[in-house]
């Protein structure tokens, strides 16, 4: 099925569509009508989120006396809602001498970081650029 | 690793391409490069001392 049309969003609506494709993994995509890569998106983003939670991973605190602390901490927000979901629950620990710990570590990162690849997506596809 | 590179391919297949069956191919040729990759590169450094 071929993607709707190319529009431009205002700046303004942009924004809250950034913010939503921030918020929630595919969202964005939701919004602008790209049904099949928003739904894509959220199944993949959170699985990989959830995996990585599950395989010991652990959700980087904001330190940035030590830098890769603190810039991992910035990725692993970047997957939005599903990190605060997560504090919540008391997940992400980490716990460092599991075999699966830097596994972990690397699936919640990358899914945060992939996420915020899609929320450019999203903010290139509202300009009509895509 | 296998899991990894199944996700991160599909993830870059619904972002750089709209049909559903190019981001079938996009994503298993990529899966392909991944895992293909980890596999030479896992023999190259096989003879190196640890």
């Amino acid at each position: 099925m071929p993607p709707p049309a190319a529009r431009t969003t205002p700046p303004a609506q942009a924004l809250i569509i950034c913010a939503a494709a921030w918020a929630v993994p595919g969202a964005g995509h939701l919004w602008l009508g790209r049904v099949q890569k928003g739904v894509s998106l959220l199944v993949l983003l959170t699985l990989m989120f959830a995996l990585g939670l599950w395989i010991e991973g652990r959700l980087f605190p904001f330190e940035f006396a030590d830098p890769l602390v603190g810039l991992a901490a910035l990725a692993d927000l970047g997957v939005g809602l599903p990190y605060f979901l997560a504090k919540a629950l008391g997940a992400g620990v980490g716990r460092a001498v599991a075999v699966t710990y830097e596994y972990g570590n690397t699936f919640v990162i990358v899914a945060g970081l992939l996420n915020m690849l899609a929320v450019l997506d999203a903010y290139d596809i509202s300009q009509g650029r895509k | 690793m296998l899991v990894f590179a199944a996700l991160v391919s599909a993830t870059f297949a619904v972002l750089s391409r709209d049909a559903m069956r190019d981001q079938a191919w996009f994503a298993a040729r990529l899966f392909g490069a991944f895992v293909g990759a980890a596999y030479v590169l896992g023999w190259l450094l096989y003879p190196l001392p640890l």
